[in-house]
């Protein structure tokens, strides 16, 4: 009778300690897409959504789908964030096209991330895509791999890619302990999706498909603004939404950059937190001979700036998930500070 | 049954040890011993831990386990520990990685016994900042560890608590040791030798934890401290003077007693307030004094020489004093809510100094004599000792949970 308990105990212990209990092998095993695996078509259940603002991953254009266990629903929090029922599944797919001159075609898939809920937390799981392009296997401890392509300019790029370790993932997604996902929040989700023959608002649609409860909070929803769309806002609202995906993750009270002292959410109202005339805490080399991190209408005496242009890993900012510059992301933020009010 | 994971070997830049080591590192169960192995082991991206309890990470010795990250590609760290509880390293080196050697943050409970953090192309601003970096974690043990080359601080603990500094080693670093906005910390048998600043007490504003007090810096040997400042610009250590021994930046409750502090060019020991960086002050929150020190039993040695003619304050000092100048240097800036009416600190909150072996006392009084850019060359500094012969009530030691 006691070992029965004992093993119990055992199993049960195992159960809460290991974030591979939620594993399978190979991506292929989860059943989220119908084969061949690589044209990414999901199975029943599994939605396909996108955000307005989106991390730069070194060029790395991503697929992204949810899956919600059936009968139940996410919940809204009054700060447009989602709770999740246990079992729900995020899936975010990096791919990159021969040419990015024709984004449909020779697509080099790198790897699928899972964020799975379970009762209380979130365990993230990193799959690399093998040659074959067949299937993607669990890599606990993340990959480096050389992937090359052709930009928008007819530029041959190749870099050494780099696939987070699980706890890389933790590096962005825990604030406070507590792990969250980072994408699916109102204010970038509120724009039209083509689905396969129609066009919907996301959120009407997942509340249509009945992933989502309404809530009153959908009577006013937030404007999403997409950093790379000078239509979707002000230079000002296009550069804070892009240091809020790119930054702010780390950079928030609670996030792991929160020794710096340089807070950077779109709901950030404090200059000097945002960084305007602050001098580094621990910078290092990162400050680049420059003595604040944002001198308004001078992008190039501002930290920012210089960490955001760099490729060296022990200057540039963000610190992981890129080998480049995003050029574009870096225009918006030198306008955005060239503009800046003294 | 356990999960049986697959390593994949297709087109991977991994090395098989590097990997390894970050498996292990995420897989560690509560009690588990990560063993680092004997070697020189090149490393290629941070290495990374995080949500453990009760884990030790073990090389097999200093000059024995060696993780080298001169090829570093990915992230800024050596290695980094983030949300655990309980974590031990021992015995082992890291080099050369392109940021902090290893920062740890968040977490209750972490020993550094015997750990080596390196640079090896001597001191550079391209170094790394931080050597051995707790941040923002309770119960830390530092001893027996060695820092070189940071381009920051060697051995650097910040916004934390509960903190022990010890039987530790720092040279060719721009600040040796660094204790900064933390409370109760004791820093002792130490030797921090031939860095640009030997031992710091500092509180900075904008931070998570404000207002660092309770700290004890005994029985440590601060020799030569003379290197070039070479911090990267921009950063706050990079207006320390060269040549010095001890300095108090804004921080409260401090007893630096019975250390050897000897032949700092500049400045023996200072005291000083936040407004001697001349940086702008917006943190409402943040106090820029300093108030309840005590220097007491100090051992100072000092040859004639020329303090660091490339700093305001060793140039003055030079102007003033010649090649002879004061071992202790207080900027004379007491804080203005513990001041009588007589503008003298109330019993309590003052800075004394007793019981010191060859030490000159020179009060700057900054708010007098810097009105304009030449009066402080013009002014006569106050050398009287008395108005600070008075004595503190020694700070309790600071006990651990983790030893």
């Amino acid at each position: 009778m006691h070992r029965y308990i004992l093993l119990i105990f055992l199993a049960f212990s195992w159960l809460s300690t290991s974030p591979l209990d939620y594993a399978k092998p190979t991506l292929s095993q989860f059943g989220f897409f119908k084969e061949p695996l690589n044209l990414q078509n999901p199975t029943d259940g599994v939605i396909p959504y996108s955000v307005a603002s989106s991390l730069f991953s070194d060029y790395a254009e991503k697929l992204r789908f949810i899956k919600v266990p059936n009968d139940q629903k996410l919940t809204t929090n009054s700060d447009g964030s989602f709770n999740y029922p246990k079992s729900s599944v995020l899936i975010k797919t990096f791919y990159y096209p021969g040419n990015f001159n024709e984004p449909e075609k020779n697509r080099r898939i790198i790897e699928t991330r899972l964020l799975i809920k379970t009762k209380t937390d979130w365990v993230a799981l990193p799959y690399v895509w093998n040659n074959e392009q067949t299937d993607a296997v669990l890599e606990i401890a993340g990959d480096r791999l050389p992937v090359n392509w052709i930009d928008k300019n007819n530029n041959h790029i190749e870099i050494e890619y780099s696939v987070p370790n699980m706890n890389q993932c933790k590096g962005c997604h825990v604030h406070h302990n507590e792990f969250k996902p980072l994408g699916p929040k109102l204010k970038n989700l509120n724009f039209s999706y083509h689905y396969n023959d129609t066009t919907f608002n996301q959120i009407d649609k997942w509340v249509e498909l009945g992933i989502l409860e309404a809530s009153p909070l959908f009577a006013e929803l937030p404007k999403s603004i997409n950093y790379d769309d000078p239509h979707s806002g002000s230079v000002k609202e296009r550069a804070r939404a892009w240091l809020d995906v790119n930054c702010a993750n780390c950079h928030q009270l609670g996030g792991p950059a929160e020794t710096s002292g340089l807070f950077l959410t779109s709901e950030e109202l404090n200059r000097r937190k945002l960084g305007v005339m602050k001098p580094p805490i621990a910078a290092g080399r990162g400050a680049g001979n420059h003595k604040y991190t944002i001198v308004p209408g001078y992008p190039d005496k501002s930290i920012m700036v210089y960490r955001i242009n760099s490729t060296d890993p022990g200057i540039m900012m963000p610190e992981l998930g890129r080998k480049l510059v995003h050029q574009e992301g870096l225009d918006l933020i030198r306008q955005w500070i060239e503009e800046m009010n003294p | 049954m356990r999960f049986i994971f697959i390593i994949t070997l297709i087109s991977s830049l991994f090395s098989s040890y590097e990997k390894d080591v970050q498996t292990r590192l995420i897989l560690a169960e509560p009690g588990d011993t990560i063993h680092l192995g004997e070697g020189t082991f090149s490393i290629q991206g941070s290495l990374s831990m995080e949500g453990k309890q009760n884990i030790v990470i073990a090389g097999n010795g200093i000059d024995k386990t060696i993780l080298s990250f001169k090829g570093q590609t990915d992230g800024a760290e050596g290695l980094r520990i983030n949300n655990c509880k309980n974590i031990t390293m021992v015995d082992f080196t890291i080099q050369d990685s392109k940021g902090d050697a290893i920062k740890a943050q968040d977490i209750d409970g972490i020993i550094f016994r015997r750990i080596k953090a390196e640079w090896t192309n001597g001191p550079k601003p391209e170094n790394g900042a931080y050597g051995l970096y707790p941040v923002l974690c309770q119960n830390v043990l530092i001893e027996h560890s060695i820092a070189v080359g940071a381009s920051d601080a060697g051995i650097y603990v910040g916004q934390s608590k509960n903190i022990i500094v010890r039987n530790s080693e720092a040279y060719h670093n721009v600040a040796g040791i660094e204790i900064e906005n933390s409370i109760q910390a004791d820093v002792y048998d130490n030797y921090a030798h031939h860095n640009t600043a030997g031992i710091l007490v500092f509180d900075l504003p904008d931070l998570v934890q404000k207002e660092g007090e309770y700290i004890r810096v005994y029985n440590n040997r601060s020799e030569f401290n003379n290197l070039d400042n070479f911090a990267p610009p921009g950063n706050i250590v990079g207006s320390v003077p060269a040549g010095t021994g001890i300095m108090i930046l804004a921080t409260k409750n401090v007893e630096i007693f019975e250390n050897q502090i000897v032949e700092n060019k500049t400045v023996g020991t200072a005291i000083v307030s936040y407004f001697i960086t001349e940086e702008p002050m917006t943190d409402s929150l943040y106090n820029p004094y300093t108030s309840s020190i005590s220097i007491h039993d100090n051992t100072y040695k000092r040859s004639k020489q020329i303090p660091d003619l490339g700093h305001e304050i060793g140039q003055l000092l030079f102007a003033k004093f010649w090649r002879d100048v004061p071992e202790i240097v207080y900027d004379g800036m007491p804080d203005p809510q513990f001041i009588d009416g007589n503008g003298n600190l109330l019993d309590g909150y003052n800075l004394c100094i007793q019981n010191n072996r060859n030490a000159e006392f020179v009060n700057l009084e900054i708010d007098k004599h810097f009105e304009k850019w030449y009066s402080p060359f013009i002014a006569k500094f106050s050398q009287d000792e008395t108005p600070f012969d008075c004595q503190l009530s020694a700070i309790a030691p600071t006990t651990l949970s983790v030893e």
